[in-house]
């Protein structure tokens, strides 16, 4: 049995000092621009700290229904799962794909306000060992609300765009671990990552593991109120 | 204070910031342990930069990185000039003569001599604001990566100003910006860290209902009746017009409310004088709009008329970042913030607090939550938690750490450390 190694993350982010005020402009930048951009807008974006619905799921959708008030471009943009795409590229074309067929079929030209154009940034993502090992899946019921949340982000976010695709560190460990596990993995598949921030699925990660695995809940930290 | 010589600095932070993020700052620095790091500004107390300052360096020293911090001194001439640089560079249309350029430049060369040996032999150069950016420039047998610091809203400068300081500043390593929207272009890195509070400074601790109460008495406010506040200069940017007029409009629902508008006085600035006329005159002949203008308020005042407030408003047309919106929402408050710069990054409506556009928008935000009361603590609560995990200095210390050993592998997309 290969022990799990819980590594943690923390992001850099870079400006590129592109920006655009429409969606032809999005559209137009997005071609050329650096592929860090598109993993930032799509997976660094959800490290950042945020108490909004992630109903549009990505930057670009969230701009398109905030900025440039087009439902109908930040719906589309919004249902694109980054972990359904082997690298960048495959990522990049479907968004360039969906705005040309918004930009296709609409007459308007919306403009974002000049102080809300959309800033193309890219992130440098620094991932380190914590020198934790976890031999026993029972050991994370209590281990699970000490992490941090760059640990939270990069098991349970970061791991779905490395092999195998799709999948997070924990299903990956726990699926060569036996039958036994295959309760919490279909759990763990049942969360989706895109609409809570980092502190709420931690929380809920580690009520999973308790249940399935534990004879009582862990004193796991106060999600924030999601302010109902 | 002998309770807190017991525990280290590290160890108070993490009360506020939690074990898990202190425990972070611990791993990411290992990799940086020993390395020599120099910050750089203008003056060693007072201001955003040295308060950020006091607290970074010791807590840097704690992680295990050899730091420390260095002041340039400066003339009249000097600093004359420098604040005009600033003020350039947030927008103002300044002429500045070219005998307080070439001061700039030769305070600049002397401080390089007398500083030289430290900054030539330092692994990281953190240089904060324009001041002391030239030294770069006279420190040519350097060995480690020099950063540029800016801590300035440099989205709309006066352009020729901001060519001039361009010059010294392209030839660092890296800059840093607080937000997006502020970064120029330039050739190197361009990194994105936006300010933070530090929960132990006198601005942002606890304090007790007893000192809160001497500060309401010391100006006449009334404790048992609803109090929004605004703390800001008096600038048009600010609206502090708007915010009276706000004011007024939720009295006609809430009769009982008080209005308080605290801000630094504004002896050299003639136009901050021509606005607290005006807003001295829309506020004459209401004794519940409490306009704080005479001087300096220390830290702790301003800390209690926070904490006394119902409600804080921020309502400015223009804004940077607005720390008085983070320290605000880091005691439970709700806001109601223009809906421009850095608050749209702290206020999401409902959640943490409400953007607005107009006067009108925030008497109805007003006139929303003093009614619907239990709402002030929801918004409050959840404001509360998003600075603690977004914008306490914890967070900005990391992003440092993240930015230094980016830059020592090369700021590739993905660095795996071993």
């Amino acid at each position: 049995m290969v022990d799990f190694a819980i590594k943690d993350c923390t992001l850099a982010i870079v400006a590129t000092g592109r920006r655009a005020q429409t969606l032809r402009e999005l559209r137009n930048i997005l071609r050329d621009i650096h592929p860090g951009c598109v993993y930032h807008h799509f997976w660094g974006t959800l490290l950042r700290a945020q108490f909004s619905d992630r109903e549009f799921n990505n930057d670009f959708a969230t701009w398109c229904h905030h900025s440039l008030h087009d439902n109908r471009a930040a719906e589309r943009l919004a249902v694109i799962d980054p972990a359904d795409y082997a690298d960048m590229e495959g990522l990049r074309q479907e968004v360039i794909e969906v705005i040309d067929e918004r930009l296709d079929e609409t007459e308007l030209m919306l403009f974002a306000r000049a102080d809300q154009q959309f800033h193309f940034v890219r992130s440098v993502i620094v991932v380190f060992d914590t020198y934790r090992r976890v031999a026993d899946p029972a050991e994370f019921v209590h281990l699970l609300p000490e992490l941090s949340i760059g640990s939270i982000f990069y098991h349970f976010i970061d791991a779905r765009r490395r092999e195998p695709v799709g999948v997070d560190d924990f299903r990956a460990w726990l699926l060569g671990l036996g039958q036994e596990y295959e309760g919490l993995c279909g759990a763990l598949a049942e969360v989706d990552p895109y609409f809570e921030s980092l502190f709420v699925l931690r929380s809920r990660l580690a009520e999973l593991f308790a249940e399935h695995l534990g004879a009582t809940q862990p004193d796991t930290p106060p999600a924030p109120s999601r302010g109902g | 204070m002998a309770k807190h010589a017991e525990r280290s600095l590290l160890d108070r932070y993490a009360v506020h910031a939690g074990q898990d993020a202190i425990q972070q700052l611990r791993q990411l620095a290992r990799p940086l342990s020993g390395l020599k790091v120099v910050h750089v500004n203008s003056t060693r107390q007072g201001g955003g930069v040295a308060e950020i300052l006091v607290k970074l360096v010791p807590l840097m020293q704690e992680l295990g990185l050899d730091t420390s911090w260095e002041v340039i001194e400066g003339n009249d001439d000097f600093f004359a000039c420098t604040k005009s640089f600033h003020n350039a560079l947030q927008g103002k249309n300044l002429r500045i003569p070219e005998p307080l350029l070439r001061v700039y430049e030769q305070v600049n060369a002397a401080n390089a001599d007398k500083l030289r040996p430290v900054l030539e032999a330092a692994d990281f150069v953190f240089i904060h604001d324009p001041q002391p950016a030239p030294l770069l420039s006279h420190c040519t047998e350097r060995r480690g990566r020099w950063i540029w610091r800016c801590h300035i809203d440099l989205s709309h400068p006066y352009r020729p100003v901001w060519n001039y300081l361009r010059q010294f500043v392209a030839s660092y390593d890296a800059s840093i910006f607080s937000l997006e929207a502020f970064a120029p272009t330039l050739p190197h890195p361009v990194f994105i860290i936006p300010p933070s509070i530090d929960p132990l400074s006198e601005k942002n601790q606890p304090l007790t209902e007893r000192e809160v109460r001497k500060v309401l008495e010391e100006f006449s406010i009334d404790p048992n009746r609803p109090m929004i506040l605004q703390v800001s200069r008096f600038d048009r940017f600010k609206d502090p017009l708007g915010v009276i007029q706000a004011y007024r409009l939720a009295t006609q629902f809430v009769p009982s409310l008080q209005l308080v508008l605290a801000g630094g006085g504004a002896v050299d600035d003639p136009e901050g004088e021509g606005v607290l006329r005006e807003v001295r005159e829309a506020a004459e002949g209401d004794p519940d709009i409490h306009v704080l203008s005479s001087g300096h308020y220390s830290d702790r005042t301003i800390n209690a008329l926070q904490t006394a407030a119902d409600i804080v408003l921020q309502k400015s047309l223009r804004e940077g970042f607005g720390l008085t919106v983070t320290e605000a929402m880091w005691k439970g408050k709700p806001v109601i913030g223009g809906n421009t710069g850095g608050i749209r990054l702290q206020i999401t409506n409902h959640r943490t607090g409400f953007l607005v556009d107009t006067p009108e928008g925030a008497a109805m935000r007003i006139r929303y939550l003093l009614f619907e009361r239990h709402r002030i603590g929801q918004i409050g609560n959840n404001a509360r938690e998003l600075v603690r995990q977004s914008f306490l200095n914890t967070r900005h210390l990391r992003e440092y750490l993240t930015l230094m050993v980016a830059l020592l592998h090369g700021v590739e997309d993905r660095i795996e450390l071993e």
